[in-house]
C-alpha cells in the first residue's frame, strides 16, 4: 500500500459527466463496410506500406511496417481487401488529409496465424525487437511507440514502473470500464513490462471518482505474482499528465529537462499494457481499441472498436446523435479537438468521441481583455504564469515568452477553463510555440549558410596566400635546380587558374550599367541561392 | 467554440464585477444609516458618469461598447470613489473624479485590463489635490450631528448648496477622526485625550467604525466567494496593524492604536476592494503579499507623518509603479526548474 499521496499546483475540477457512459458494458460493433487506416496513428516516422491495392489481407496482416526506431506498424483490423492508399481526411486538429490504407472487410474476420508465446521464458532483447511489429502505441492518447518505452534501458534504469488509470478528462471512460472488465488483461501486461523493465515497484494511479475499477484492479493485482500497488488519487484534472501522477505517487518532480526515465520512473497507461498483453501471450497486434461515444448521443457507452471504423459508425451503435449535434470532439472536452468529418476513422489515440452541442458546449462570448486576476496562475499545473505567457504571445515578445517557461507548457487547458475573460489562452501559447520553433529553423540555416560562407572566403583566401608563396618561392629559386619542379607546378596552377578567371569572364553579366542598389540586390540574391543550396546540400 | 477546452469553469468577468458590487451593499446600507442618505446621490451621480463617459470613450476609441459596459468594471470605479469621496461635497467634484478616473486613469491608458493605476485612487488623488477644502465636507455621525438632512435636502445642498434656513453647516458636518487626531496632536493633546472626544467610538470613529464593519462583511463575502484571495487583506491589514501597535506600543501618547488606524478611513475598504484590484495589482502570491503590505506600512506613514489625514490613495497608487517591478521579482519557479 502506498502510505502517502503528493500534490500538484493547481489544477481544476471541470464537471465529470463519466456516468453517462459506464451505465452499460463494453459492447461490440459489427464489422463496418469500409475501413480507412491512416498510416501515421503515433508519434514518428511514417511506417513502410507493405500492400498493394487489390491484395487480399486477413486480420492482424502488417499493412505498413515501422520505419526507424520511432514508429509503429499498421496491421489490418479485419481480413478484407485493400482498396486503395490514398490521402484521405484522418482525425488531426490540422484538418489536413493524410495517406490512408483503405479496406473493404469480407465480413469473415479471419485471423493470421497467431504465435502464442510463452513470454516468461524468452529473451527480453528478443521480445522488445518483436514489439516493432505490434503496432503498440501509448494508448491513452499520446500514441508514442512503446517498444522504446519498454526497451530494458541503457544508461537509466527504471526503479518505478508507473501504470496510468487516473483517466482525469471529463466525459471519457474507457479505462474505467477497461479496468472494469478486463482487469486480467492490464495486470498481465503489468507483468509482461515488469518482466522487460525489471523495476523495484509497480504502482497503478486511479482517480477516486473509480471505485468500482479501483476494487477490481485491486483484486486483480492481488492475484499477480508480481507486487502491484494501487494508489486512489483525488479527482483532480490534470492528474493524469505523466508528469503530473508520477509527483502525486512518488513526490519526485522529473526535471523540465529530463524524461521521467532519466530519474528511473516509466509510465505506462492501462490500455497499453492490456495491448502488450494481447501481442505477447496470444500474438495480435493492435488492431481494435476502446473508444467511449457520449455527449449528446441517444445512448452512450463503452464499445471495442476496429481501428479503421469510420466514426458515423459509431455514433449510430450509440443509438444516433441528437438533432442539435453541432460537431464531433474526439478526446476530452479539455485537450480534445474539433474532427472535420463525422467520416474519419477510429485510429490508435482515438480515447473518446463527443458529439457536442451548443446546449452541452455553449459558445463563448468574445474574449475581453485580461484583468490579470492571475486565476490562471492559480489553476496551472506547471506554476506557470499564463497571464504573462498571454501578454508576450499577444505582443509577439516570444524571447520573454521563452524565458517564462512557454515550453514547459503542457496545454492542459486548465488556464483557458478559469479564465473570466474567456481568453482562449492554449491557443495563443500554441501558436507562440510554433513561431518560436519556425524562427529557430530560420536561424539555424541561417547561420549554418554564414559559417559555410565564412569558410569558403577562408580557403580561397588560403589559396591565393598559398599561390602567393609559390610565386614567391619561384621567383627566389628559379635559378636553383630544386626550384625547377616547383616552379613548373605553380606555373600549371598560374594557367589553371588563369582559365578559370577567363571561364568566369565569359559567362554573360548584363550588370555593366546598373545601379549600385541594384547591384547589391543581385549580390543579395545570389547569396540567398547560395545559402538555400547550401541548406539543401544538407 | 472553435478551441479546446469547450469547457469553462469560473465567473465571467461581469460576475466577478457584480460580486464586487454587492459586497459594497452591507457598508453602503451601514454608511446611510450612520450618516444620512447623502452618500446614495454620490453613488447615483458617479454611476452614472462613469458609464456615460465610458460608453462615450469606448465609441470614440472604436471598441464595442455593449460588451465593455456590461463587464460592470466602471461601475465598480465608480462606487469606490464615491464612497471615498465625502457625501457633502458639491456635485461637480464626484463628476470631476469620476471623470478622470474613467477618461484618463483607464480609457486613456486602453480601457479594461490596460490601466496601471487604480482609476478611482487616481480619481481620488486628483480631488484631493485640486479641491483640498471641498474634500474635508465630511457629514457628521447622525447620533452627535447637530441635525439631521433629509434625502431632498442633501439634494438640495449637493447641487445648489443651500441648507434649511434653521441648519448651519457646522451642525450637519465634522472632521474625520483621523483628521481630528492629526490636529489635535499638532495642538499638544495627548492620544487618550483625543480619542476620549465623543466622536470616536469604541474602534475608530462613532458610526463610522460600523461602515468599517460592514466593509469587513463584504471583503469576507469576497473572500469566501474566491473574488479575491487573503493575500492582500492579511498583508496590508497585517502590515498596518504591525506598525500602529509598535508605534503606539513605544509611545502612546503620540501614535494611535491597531484597532483605531484598521477602523478608520479607507483602510478595509482598501483592503478588501481598493488594493485586491487585479488589474493594478501584481499577479503572484508573493508579490500580493509585498504589494499590500508596502501599502500598509505607506498608509500608516502617511498617517501619521505626511501632511495628509489619510494615506491610503497616495499609497495604493505609490505601490501602483512598483507593480511590474515586484511581478519580475517574484515569479515562482516552474514545474522542473531548479530550486
Amino acid at each position: 500500500m502506498i502510505s502517502k499521496l503528493f500534490k500538484f499546483h493547481g489544477g481544476v475540477h471541470p464537471p465529470e459527466h463519466k456516468l453517462e457512459s459506464t451505465r452499460r458494458p463494453i459492447r461490440n460493433l459489427p464489422i463496418p463496410e469500409m475501413l480507412v487506416l491512416p498510416l501515421r496513428q503515433h508519434v514518428g516516422n511514417l511506417p513502410k506500406i507493405r500492400v498493394q491495392a487489390g491484395d487480399h489481407v486477413l486480420k492482424g496482416q502488417l499493412l505498413a511496417e515501422a520505419e526507424g526506431s520511432v514508429s509503429a506498424a499498421v496491421h489490418a483490423p479485419t481480413s478484407g481487401t485493400v482498396v486503395s492508399i490514398e490521402e484521405q481526411l484522418i482525425p488531426h486538429p490540422s484538418g489536413l488529409p493524410d495517406i490512408s490504407i483503405a479496406m473493404r472487410p469480407d465480413g469473415e474476420d479471419r485471423w493470421i496465424a497467431l504465435e502464442k508465446t510463452d513470454w516468461r521464458h524468452r529473451d527480453r532483447a528478443e521480445m522488445v525487437a518483436s514489439l516493432r511489429e505490434s503496432g503498440i502505441v501509448g494508448m491513452g492518447g499520446a500514441a508514442f511507440p512503446t517498444q522504446i518505452k519498454l526497451r530494458p534501458s541503457g544508461k537509466s534504469s527504471v526503479r518505478t514502473l508507473i501504470i496510468n488509470g487516473a483517466e482525469c478528462e471529463p466525459y471519457i471512460t474507457c479505462d474505467d470500464l477497461l479496468m472494469r472488465e478486463r482487469a486480467e488483461e492490464i495486470v498481465k501486461g503489468i507483468e509482461i513490462a515488469h518482466y522487460l523493465l525489471g523495476p523495484e515497484n509497480c504502482l497503478i494511479g486511479i482517480e477516486d471518482n473509480k471505485p468500482e475499477a479501483a476494487r477490481v484492479m485491486r483484486e486483480a493485482c492481488a492475484r499477480s505474482s508480481v507486487k502491484i500497488d494501487v494508489a486512489i488519487v483525488p479527482t483532480l484534472y490534470p492528474s493524469g499528465d505523466a508528469r503530473r501522477l508520477i509527483g502525486l505517487l512518488t513526490g519526485i518532480e522529473v526535471p523540465s529537462d529530463k524524461r521521467s526515465t532519466d530519474v528511473g520512473l516509466q509510465v505506462f497507461n492501462v490500455a497499453t499494457m492490456a495491448a502488450v498483453y494481447r501481442y505477447f501471450e496470444h500474438g495480435e497486434p493492435v488492431v481494435s481499441r476502446l473508444v467511449t461515444v457520449t455527449g449528446n448521443v441517444k445512448d452512450p457507452g463503452n464499445f471495442d472498436v476496429l481501428l479503421g471504423t469510420p466514426m458515423s459508425a459509431l455514433l449510430q451503435a450509440a443509438d444516433g446523435v441528437l438533432p442539435d449535434t453541432d460537431a464531433l470532439i474526439m478526446g476530452g472536452p479539455m485537450m480534445g479537438f474539433r474532427l472535420p468529418s463525422r467520416e474519419v476513422p477510429v485510429i490508435k489515440a482515438t480515447n473518446c468521441i463527443i458529439a457536442s452541442s451548443p446546449r452541452l458546449f455553449p459558445p463563448q462570448p468574445p474574449a475581453l481583455p485580461c484583468i490579470r486576476c492571475a486565476r490562471c496562475a492559480e489553476a496551472c499545473p506547471v506554476d506557470l504564469q499564463p497571464q504573462e505567457l498571454y501578454w508576450f504571445a499577444k505582443s509577439k515578445n516570444l524571447e520573454k515568452a521563452r524565458d517564462y517557461q512557454l515550453f514547459d507548457c503542457i496545454e492542459c487547458g486548465c488556464c483557458s477553463y478559469v479564465c473570466p475573460s474567456r481568453i482562449p489562452l492554449v491557443e495563443f501559447y500554441r501558436y507562440a510555440k510554433s513561431e518560436i520553433l519556425a524562427q529557430d529553423k530560420a536561424k539555424e540555416a541561417a547561420s549554418l549558410a554564414r559559417e559555410r560562407n565564412d569558410f569558403r572566403l577562408a580557403r580561397i583566401e588560403r589559396e591565393k596566400q598559398e599561390r602567393a608563396a609559390k610565386h614567391a618561392q619561384k621567383a627566389a629559386g628559379a635559378k636553383t635546380e630544386a626550384g625547377i619542379d616547383d616552379a613548373k607546378k605553380a606555373a600549371i596552377a598560374a594557367a589553371l587558374e588563369r582559365a578559370k578567371a577567363q571561364k568566369a569572364e565569359v559567362v554573360p553579366q548584363n550588370t555593366d550599367d546598373l545601379s549600385s542598389t541594384v547591384l547589391a540586390e543581385i549580390a543579395d540574391t545570389d547569396a540567398r541561392r547560395a545559402a538555400a543550396a547550401n541548406t539543401q546540400e544538407n | 467554440m472553435n478551441y479546446p477546452p469547450y469547457l469553462s469553469g469560473s465567473a465571467s468577468v461581469s460576475v466577478i464585477m457584480l460580486k464586487v458590487l454587492l459586497a459594497l451593499v452591507p457598508g453602503i446600507i451601514a454608511y446611510v444609516w450612520m450618516f444620512g442618505p447623502g452618500v446614495l446621490i454620490g453613488l447615483m451621480l458617479a454611476s452614472i458618469t462613469a458609464l456615460a463617459s465610458e460608453a462615450l470613450l469606448l465609441k470614440l476609441r472604436n471598441r464595442p461598447i455593449a460588451p465593455f459596459l456590461m463587464d460592470g468594471s466602471a461601475l465598480v470605479t465608480a462606487w469606490l470613489l464615491a464612497l471615498a469621496l465625502p457625501p457633502l461635497a458639491p456635485w461637480w467634484l464626484v463628476v470631476v473624479g469620476t471623470l478622470f478616473a474613467i477618461v484618463v486613469a483607464k480609457q486613456l491608458y486602453g480601457g479594461l485590463g490596460y490601466n496601471p493605476f487604480n482609476p478611482a485612487m487616481i480619481g481620488y488623488a486628483v480631488l484631493l489635490i485640486s479641491f483640498p477644502l471641498l474634500m474635508t465636507q465630511w457629514p457628521a455621525p447622525l447620533a452627535i450631528a447637530g441635525a439631521k438632512l433629509s434625502f431632498i435636502e442633501h439634494w438640495h445642498f449637493i447641487f445648489g448648496r443651500a441648507l434649511p434656513d434653521n441648519i448651519a453647516i457646522d451642525a450637519i458636518s465634522s472632521a474625520t477622526p483621523l483628521d481630528t487626531i492629526k490636529t489635535q496632536l499638532r495642538l499638544h493633546h495627548g492620544m487618550a485625550e483625543i480619542t476620549a472626544a465623543p466622536m470616536f467610538g469604541t474602534l475608530g470613529g462613532k458610526g463610522s467604525e460600523i461602515v468599517v464593519g460592514a466593509y469587513l462583511l463584504g471583503g469576507l463575502y469576497l473572500l469566501q466567494q474566491r473574488i479575491i484571495s487573503w493575500h492582500v487583506p492579511a498583508a496590508f491589514l497585517g502590515s498596518l496593524a504591525l506598525m500602529a501597535a509598535l508605534f503606539h506600543g513605544v509611545d502612546a501618547d503620540h501614535y494611535a492604536g491597531a484597532g483605531l488606524h484598521l477602523f478608520s478611513g479607507a483602510a478595509m475598504l482598501c483592503a478588501f476592494f481598493i488594493a485586491t484590484d487585479p488589474v493594478s495589482g501584481p499577479t503572484t502570491p508573493k508579490g500580493k503579499l509585498i504589494f499590500a503590505a508596502g501599502i500598509g506600512v505607506l498608509t500608516w506613514a502617511i498617517r501619521t507623518w505626511g501632511g495628509y489625514p489619510d494615506g491610503v490613495a497616495f499609497a495604493v497608487l505609490f505601490k501602483n509603479i512598483c507593480v511590474p517591478l515586484i511581478d519580475a521579482w517574484t515569479q515562482p519557479r516552474v514545474f522542473g526548474h531548479p530550486k
